[in-house]
């Protein structure tokens, strides 16, 4: 006891001073981001392309303006964590930018410039944000629908034992089918091309949704219920607001599944069927050999899906914010 | 205030209680022949070795699920189902994680569709949880969450308050302290009393009547008035002899 105190003062200093010089270069990182940019931005504008690229000069204005927003942001203190993947994104972009467009390493036209990627956005945007707007539209909608069903459909499942006698089979028949397989069948069935996907992709969400949802139901500790009964609950409050705030984090993991199931359904629809959005988007492009508009909504699409997702999430931590720890996107 | 609402206490009884379950496919007796009578605002505790069926006389009086056979009245109402005048308080709190402390408490009001935030907030600083109220109950330690699921009883005013071994799973130190504020609770409130519990020298404290039982399937043996007076001490001769009695009822009459 009287020994502790004497040596935390006899080596405190010591080991105070270490940490200081130490760690000096990483808080060095975050103005190395910028600069690299910049080196990008001079090599994509001095260095001559090796063919007639369009956009170079676009593309070399485009790296500059990063390059000096991530100066600033490493002047305010915002770049910490993020200043490694930030070097890490300009070196990448520099290295494709030189093999690519200076030295042509890679076969043409399946591997394009970075400058042929932006103008696909400089000269299509209009025509690649109609096809986001017409794919989200597709997605929110079968989506919703398949979530609110499969919802439904899992509490049935959980709570009555008629409606499990009669609707397990037939989740257990259909569930398990890749609803990709039944798109023919919906599309010579249901008209419109566009109903037809919705109702495929409510299925692909609704499937998970409804199995998830009935397994936390179906887990809910019966204790939980005794507490609503004994002072008088019924039916509607035990289902409403305690078997389903109780399910919900498995709920969640169902709707997590089921947007996954909706992405893949989504594209296969687009690429076979509907006559715009992405997939169809992507399908055209490849028709016309224009592999650099693949890309583009590749990456528009992906955009949106991981955009999906984190709005997902986002949703999911605020209603779950009861729970002890979670895991976060 | 909650603690100076008069409650009409609720008188209690119960004739030929039969009740078993199916285990594997064979009939267990697990109540055989239940009379009791419970006068309004009486505190009796139910003694008896583990397993004997006590918890589920609670459920059966409770209304959680109706008797195989007998007969049993809230005042000369025969109990159909649960009904808000008899709460009943388990052993684990089981309150609800998604719900803040407030909103546990307020659960009986949700139900019936009252909401009235001042006995809410007059039953949680009954409890001495006031300034826990938006706490998550991940974050309550034992005692506090078991307080919370008392408070939760109260805010309902029960004429009969249904006690199944509520102070069971708490550390010694924590359960002084609640035998205390149970014990108050009953004498300001007035509300009638019925707790299962396994501790002679709780239910000799807290009690103003002591029912002990046979091993399964369960039967009175014993039916003890504790005539000692309001402010118990542990160590008081009286309680020590009444729980020298009671242990022997019970078989354990070397072990004390």
């Amino acid at each position: 006891m009287t020994a502790a105190p004497t040596s935390v003062a006899f080596d405190g200093p010591a080991r105070r001073s270490a940490p200081v010089t130490r760690p000096s270069w990483r808080s060095l990182l975050p103005w190395a981001a910028g600069p690299v940019w910049i080196i990008a931005a001079c090599v994509t504008w001095r260095w001559p392309d090796a063919d007639d690229f369009p956009d170079t000069t676009l593309l070399a204005g485009l790296f500059l303006a990063g390059g000096l927003v991530l100066l600033l942001a490493a002047a305010l203190h915002r770049l910490s964590a993020r200043a490694p993947w930030a070097i890490a994104l300009g070196v990448g972009l520099a290295a494709w930018e030189i093999a690519q467009a200076k030295l042509l390493w890679l076969p043409r036209p399946f591997f394009g410039t970075p400058q042929d990627l932006l103008d696909v956005f400089v000269t299509d945007w209009r025509k690649l944000g109609d096809s986001l707007l017409h794919s989200l539209a597709l997605l929110v909608v079968g989506y919703t629908i398949g979530s609110l069903v499969g919802i439904a459909v899992g509490v049935g499942l959980g709570r009555s034992v008629r409606f499990r006698y009669w609707v397990q089979p037939v989740i257990r028949l259909i569930g398990p089918l890749p609803p990709v397989a039944l798109l023919p069948l919906a599309f010579v069935l249901i008209p419109s091309s566009r109903v037809a996907s919705e109702a495929l992709m409510s299925l692909a969400a609704g499937f998970p949704v409804a199995i998830l949802t009935w397994s936390g139901i179906a887990a809910v500790d019966p204790a939980y219920y005794d507490v609503a009964r004994t002072m008088g609950a019924r039916g509607r409050f035990l289902v409403l607001r305690v078997a389903l705030p109780a399910a919900t984090p498995q709920i969640f993991v169902g709707l997590f599944m089921g947007l996954g199931a909706s992405f893949a359904m989504l594209v296969v629809a687009e690429m076979l069927g509907v006559k715009s959005g992405l997939g169809f988007y992507m399908q055209w492009a490849q028709g016309w050999a224009a592999y650099p508009n693949m890309y583009a909504a590749l990456l528009v699409m992906s955009v949106m899906c991981t955009g999906l997702m984190t709005l997902l999430f986002r949703v999911r931590d605020h209603v779950l914010k009861w729970q002890k720890d979670g895991l976060k996107w | 205030m909650v603690s100076k609402t008069t409650t009409v206490p609720l008188g209690l009884r119960v004739e030929g209680l039969n009740h078993g379950y199916m285990i594997g496919g064979t009939y267990t007796s697990v109540l055989e022949n239940i009379d009791l009578t419970v006068a309004p605002g009486e505190f009796v505790a139910l003694l008896g070795p583990s397993g004997c069926g006590k918890s589920t006389l609670l459920r059966l009086v409770a209304g959680l699920e109706p008797p195989r056979s007998g007969r049993m009245f809230a005042d000369e109402t025969p109990i159909t189902g649960p009904g808000p005048d008899r709460i009943v308080m388990f052993q684990d709190p089981t309150l609800y994680p998604w719900r803040t402390v407030r909103r546990n408490v307020a659960l009986g009001h949700d139900i019936a569709g009252r909401p009235n935030d001042a006995v809410i907030s007059d039953a949680i600083a009954l409890v001495g949880l006031s300034g826990f109220e938006n706490a998550w109950p991940h974050q309550l330690s034992g005692g506090m969450a078991q307080r919370v699921a008392l408070a939760r009883a109260l805010v309902n005013d029960p004429r009969l308050l249904i006690l199944d071994e509520p102070l069971g799973k708490l550390d010694s130190l924590t359960r002084l302290t609640m035998q205390t504020e149970l014990s108050r609770l009953w004498r300001d409130r007035g509300f009638t009393a019925l707790m299962v519990t396994h501790d002679v020298e709780e239910a000799l404290l807290l009690a103003s009547r002591v029912i002990v039982f046979s091993p399964r399937p369960a039967r009175v043996i014993a039916d003890l008035p504790i005539t000692l007076p309001p402010h118990r001490h542990r160590d008081d001769p009286r309680l020590l002899g009444l729980r020298k009695d009671i242990l022997m009822q019970l078989g354990h009459s070397e072990d004390w």
